[in-house]
């Protein structure tokens, strides 16, 4: 009976953690649509819809099991695939399955919201501009076999987690998987119509709806109660609220480093800035969040919040254009935390922080390669470009790419 | 009969109607108009300093008899004021008619 008891409890947590991260997807909605011009709303809600959706689809028909293939010992652990669809196995159900962690069904959904993460990523960095049927063969392929073929090299056994790679809750694996991806993509697309002057100088492009942003970081502040502390994998009491200490302060300096940053050098109290050093701090943390200590977590928190202010800045000086800041929160603060793992809290170690690196280094690669060779594809066959028309883009994607509008009723300010 | 239009600073918006409302001029339309003008606001946006030549004003429409007109002038230089650039201007016309739908009523008696 008693492990009965620890058995549901675990399963108990581990459902409320799955539910936590599918809340997750409103606050990547909510945040992507604050920072963007009202015409292109329905379009990254519409995204986002497809992500979560066909995501969740996908790796019920195969990415689950290519995730989770199942590597052999001595196997080289690069790639296997276990079977279409999902079934549990025979003892799916009980304690034997995952130490009494959770069930296999459990397991599978639990799994399966995170996977539609590293596309949503991409939505925000890609939005305003990008044809819509474009991005939605570039998810199903990213989605449906990218993001479950790196994420079986470590969380699935493979060889990153053989030579000692540590990515807790996904820095890596979620995180800078969607942000290597979301730069290949701002890249191929070329920065929204008046993001540059002719003479190079970078323009303002406000969002319209910052309230929404705000709610949307809260959100997902929240949500993140779930990412990591369901990446505990049980219930276990100390491991558990350890990382929920470890995640909410280095959100908490996060959002402090930066607003204080972006203050020293723009003289300006920038809500926008604050609200991304929270997510920096967040993405930071994610890789290490059962192994720092209170105090690194702050630090690695709040070195992330410096990062966020220089990142986004330096998106810019590259000419890239970034309207929710998804390369500077998810890709470079995703590689900062899985570095940390090497340097603060308890595996710190030289050796570590190369098998980190390297680790980084290799998914980094993979993920441009990929995500160039998909978009190639892509540009192919969406007729030359994956972008709209200059005239679609001026009207907005809300129009010229669903004939709906956002706020029919309410026009202050339409463009 | 005369037209008063007046733009002014949204925040002189409640001066301005105090003031009318003191000397009796108590109809008035006004709505919310954005001008292109020498007046920038400064703003930053994600590190990004930029200033917009919008110029958010409210734009008043008062018609009144010619005996109103002096101190409805009045009313609105003297409260709508802050003294610096962008305090917004006067525009006086003359009105040829007036009718009132209900009654059919024409003329001046359709301002009271």
């Amino acid at each position: 009976m008693e492990t009965t008891a620890i058995f549901t409890a675990n399963n108990v947590w581990m459902m409320i953690c799955t539910a936590l991260v599918f809340f997750m997807h409103l606050g990547f909605s909510f945040l992507e649509i604050g920072l963007t011009r009202q015409k292109n709303t329905i379009n990254i809600l519409f995204k986002n819809f497809f992500v979560i959706t066909v995501g969740l689809l996908l790796y019920a028909i195969g990415g689950f099991n290519l995730m989770y293939p199942g590597y052999e010992d001595g196997a080289l652990g690069i790639f296997k695939f276990a079977g279409w669809g999902i079934a549990s196995p025979e003892n799916g159900m009980t304690a034997e399955y995952a130490d009494g962690g959770y069930t296999w069904w459990t397991d599978f959904l639990f799994q399966g919201m995170f996977a539609a993460t590293a596309a949503t990523i991409v939505s925000g960095a890609v939005a305003e501009r990008i044809k819509l049927k474009s991005f939605m063969i570039f998810a199903i392929v990213y989605v449906g076999l990218v993001y479950p073929i790196v994420g079986s090299w470590k969380w699935g056994g493979g060889f990153l987690d053989g030579m000692g790679f540590y990515d807790f809750a996904g820095s890596t694996l979620v995180h800078s998987v969607g942000g290597w991806a979301a730069l290949v993509a701002i890249y191929f697309l070329g920065a929204r119509i008046g993001k540059f002057d002719s003479d190079g100088t970078s323009r303002a492009i406000p969002g319209h709806n910052l309230p929404l942003a705000a709610a949307g970081v809260l959100i997902l502040w929240l949500g993140w109660f779930g990412f990591n502390g369901g990446s505990v994998l049980s219930a276990d009491p100390a491991l558990t609220s350890l990382t929920l200490v470890t995640t909410c302060l280095a959100a908490a300096a996060g959002g402090v480093a930066s607003a204080i940053f972006s203050n020293i050098l723009y003289k300006n109290f920038d809500l926008t800035m604050f609200m991304n050093g929270v997510l920096g701090g967040l993405v930071g943390i994610t890789a290490g969040a059962d192994q720092m200590g209170p105090m690194d977590a702050v630090i690695i928190g709040a070195i992330a919040g410096l990062i966020i202010v220089l990142g986004v800045s330096l998106i810019d000086k590259l000419k890239l254009d970034d309207p929710v800041g998804a390369v500077a929160v998810h890709l470079i603060c995703g590689i900062w935390g899985t570095l940390a793992v090497g340097m603060f809290g308890s595996m710190a170690g030289f050796d570590q922080f190369l098998i980190q690196l390297a680790g980084a280094g290799i998914v980094g690669a993979f993920c441009v390669i990929c995500s160039t060779a998909i978009l190639f594809i892509v540009k192919l066959i969406s007729g030359g470009s994956i972008r709209v028309g200059k005239q679609e883009e001026l009207k907005g994607l809300d129009l010229a790419e669903h004939g709906m509008d956002a706020y029919a009723d309410f026009r202050l300010n339409q463009h | 009969m005369k037209k008063v239009e007046a733009i002014i600073r949204k925040s002189k918006f409640g001066d301005v109607r105090d003031a009318l409302h003191k000397v009796e001029v108590n109809f008035f339309s006004y709505w919310d108009v954005t001008g292109v003008g020498n007046e920038k606001e400064g703003h930053v946006y994600r590190g990004i300093s930029y200033s917009t030549s919008d110029i958010q004003r409210r734009y008043l429409s008062i018609v009144v008899n010619e005996q109103f007109l002096e101190r409805t002038i009045k009313a609105i230089t003297s409260s709508a004021g802050t003294g610096a650039v962008g305090d917004g201007k006067v525009f006086v016309s003359t009105i040829d008619e007036a009718i009132r739908i209900r009654t059919g009523e024409t003329g001046g008696e359709t301002l009271n």
